[in-house]
């Protein structure tokens, strides 16, 4: 693995950090970093420590050693909930929507922390990536479909207006018409200037969104590359690509 | 928002017609030799005092179901804070010198409104407290721990009102004289009973507006669903934890108040009886649900009553119990709680 100095324009770098849950180590010296306007994924089987490494970034775990930088501060021993109006949004694994609140509600729940005015305007842009959430907005949040919510809880994390987006698995269990569709608002949402870092376990299509990836296993990064490099390992293709 | 309101007030509204002909059709069955005048009468009264007790017993299981609701801590110390919440009160009164009904109207006006400002947010403070010093550090300790510390601070709560105020019972002021009656259907009510009833129902309406349709309340209800999620969405989970508690005691507080007013004296363990009923009004209700709680104490209100007009008030606490087997063993998640299947 080739550690990347710490440039300038970082706007996420975790620095050597190692995480536990009570005895159990889930992350060991990790170090990653994603520039400003940069789609990067992390890539790795069950258990290897994907989740676990965002929820150290969104504070919801906590980094023993090490340091977690946020655009320009660390921020490794801040609340979580802090972390949302400096600019972290994260759509956690499993879409953790609020069943018994509305579509409608969700969103405002997602913009919680900014002002009044500013939630109309973030709504009609939700709105206008998922047409479909427009049309559902008085439902409770539990009674969409697997896919619909998976769109509310990306539209949810992007009413904080966030400057970098954590995305956990936001493909898993959708249909492949589904999936396309999700990266290619990745994509758009990335091109509207938000920064992203994906969690996949459709490591080909994320390789194909993103500039850069890196690979974890049993909670370490054992490879950090272009996109295009990673697809291309022999070691990846076997491995996450689903080739013998 | 508004439609569900309105639509509560609608089913709200039948159920006070229905009680109101099933308390005068009990008291025909307790008293059939009376005319039928006469049990028109009875049943009216009856009827009064059952919407009085079912309100005090509401605005008491509010606190427990919203704090069941939040994080799911049956707070079993709730009673003795509506307690305190009486004497708190007292203490207001007669360090005001009220210590009988008022004569002058706008001047009991001001002494309520004072009173339970005051009331609900000394209560508020004591709930908020309760839950930072007692409740907070033991949050991810296992299910036992804070609920033995629960009953714990029951026991504090009941044994500091006994030593700094009394051990025996106290008058407490009863501001709004009962000779202020009305007559309806031949029944001569109290006009306390009413305005009991009407401050309830004006605090339950406050609190479903608050709950449903503010930022806060949107919060309190993210935290009970998914305390992690809620999180980053920049919900500062422990404050929204201790502004519910701070809620729930302040209508405990008020209801206190209320007690006082009707009772004419309190005691330091009045919160153990009153607690455990109201506790039962929750779950009756649906353990979580605020509306099932306002409903279950209104429940429990007229059934207690209502084993008094038919002759079985020796009857009353096993015909509350039974009426919450039977209940529960048709919706064991309670009237309106979710049951199982529908939580998704
Ligand atoms: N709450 C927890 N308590 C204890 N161990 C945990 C907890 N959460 C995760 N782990 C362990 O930490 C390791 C990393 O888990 P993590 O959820 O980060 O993996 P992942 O890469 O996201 O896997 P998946 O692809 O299945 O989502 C696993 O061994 C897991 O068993
Ligand atoms: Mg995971």
């Amino acid at each position: 693995m080739t550690a990347q100095p710490a440039a300038t324009d970082d706007l996420l770098s975790m620095e050597a950090v190692d995480a536990f849950y009570g005895h159990i180590q889930a992350l060991r010296s990790v170090t990653i970093n994603v520039r400003r306007g940069e789609i990067v994924t992390l890539i790795g089987s069950n258990g290897a420590g994907k989740t676990t490494t965002l929820k150290t970034i969104s504070g919801l775990v906590r980094a023993r050693s090490g340091r977690v930088m946020f655009d320009g501060t660390d921020i490794s021993r801040v609340d979580a909930y802090r972390l949302v109006p400096r600019g972290l949004g994260h759509a956690p694994e499993g879409r953790r929507i609020f069943s018994r609140l509305s579509v409608f509600e969700n969103l405002q729940m997602g913009g919680f922390t900014r002002k009044r005015s500013e939630v109309n305007e973030d709504l009609a842009r939700v709105f206008q990536l998922f047409p479909r959430l427009a049309e559902r907005r008085a439902q409770r949040g539990g009674s969409l479909s697997g896919g619909e919510q998976q769109m509310l809880a990306i539209g949810r994390a992007l009413m904080s207006r966030p400057k970098l987006l954590l995305l956990d698995e936001p493909s898993l269990g959708l249909s492949p018409i589904l999936v396309q569709q999700i990266f290619s608002i990745i994509q758009e949402i990335n091109r509207q200037g938000t920064t992203i870092l994906l969690v996949e376990q459709n490591a080909l299509q994320a390789l194909n969104v993103a500039q850069r990836g890196y690979v974890l296993q049993t909670g370490r990064i054992i490879l950090a590359e272009s996109a295009a490099d990673l697809a291309a390992n022999p070691q990846v293709r076997q491995a996450y690509l689903g080739e013998i | 928002m508004t439609f569900r309101i309105l639509r509560l007030a609608l089913i709200a509204a039948g159920a006070l017609v229905i009680s109101w002909l099933l308390m005068i059709g009990l008291t025909w069955l307790g008293t059939r030799s009376e005319s039928f005048s006469n049990v028109v009468a009875t049943g009216t009264a009856q009827y009064f005092s059952a919407l009085t007790i079912g309100a005090i017993y509401a605005l008491i299981a509010l606190g427990y179901t919203m704090v069941y609701g939040i994080i799911e801590l049956i707070n079993f110390a709730h009673g003795d804070v509506f307690m305190v919440g009486a004497f708190v009160a007292y203490l207001i009164f007669t360090s005001l010198g009220f210590g009988g009904a008022i004569k002058s109207i706008p001047l009991l006006i001001g002494i309520l409104l004072l009173g339970f400002l005051v009331t609900m947010v000394v209560l508020g403070v004591l709930g908020a407290a309760i839950e930072r010093f007692a409740y907070r550090p033991l949050r991810n300790a296992p299910r036992l721990a804070p609920l033995i510390t629960a009953i714990g601070v029951s026991f504090i709560l009941q044994n500091v009102v006994q030593v700094l105020i009394s051990n025996s019972p106290v008058p407490s002021p009863q501001l709004v004289s009962l000779e202020y009656r009305f007559t309806l259907l031949g029944a001569s009510v109290p006009l306390l009973n009413l305005l009991i009833f009407l401050v309830a129902v004006v605090l339950m309406i406050a609190l479903q507006v608050f709950v449903g349709g503010t930022r806060l309340g949107r919060a309190m209800r993210s935290t009970a669903q998914d305390r992690e999620a809620a999180q980053l969405m920049g919900v500062n989970i422990n404050a929204t934890i201790a502004i519910t508690f701070f809620i729930g005691s302040a209508l405990a507080g008020a209801a206190g108040l209320i007690y006082g007013l009707y009772k004419g004296n309190i005691v330091f363990n009045l919160g153990f009886d009153a607690g455990l009923k109201a506790f039962t009004a929750a779950v009756l209700g649906g353990i979580g649900n605020t509306v099932g709680a306002a409903l279950g104490g209104f429940a429990i209100g007229f059934i207690e009553v209502a084993a008094v007009t038919t002759g079985l008030s020796r009857w009353q606490e096993a015909l509350v119990f039974s009426v919450l087997i039977l209940v529960l063993v048709f919706r064991p998640a309670g009237i309106l709680g979710q049951q199982i299947g529908e939580r998704a």
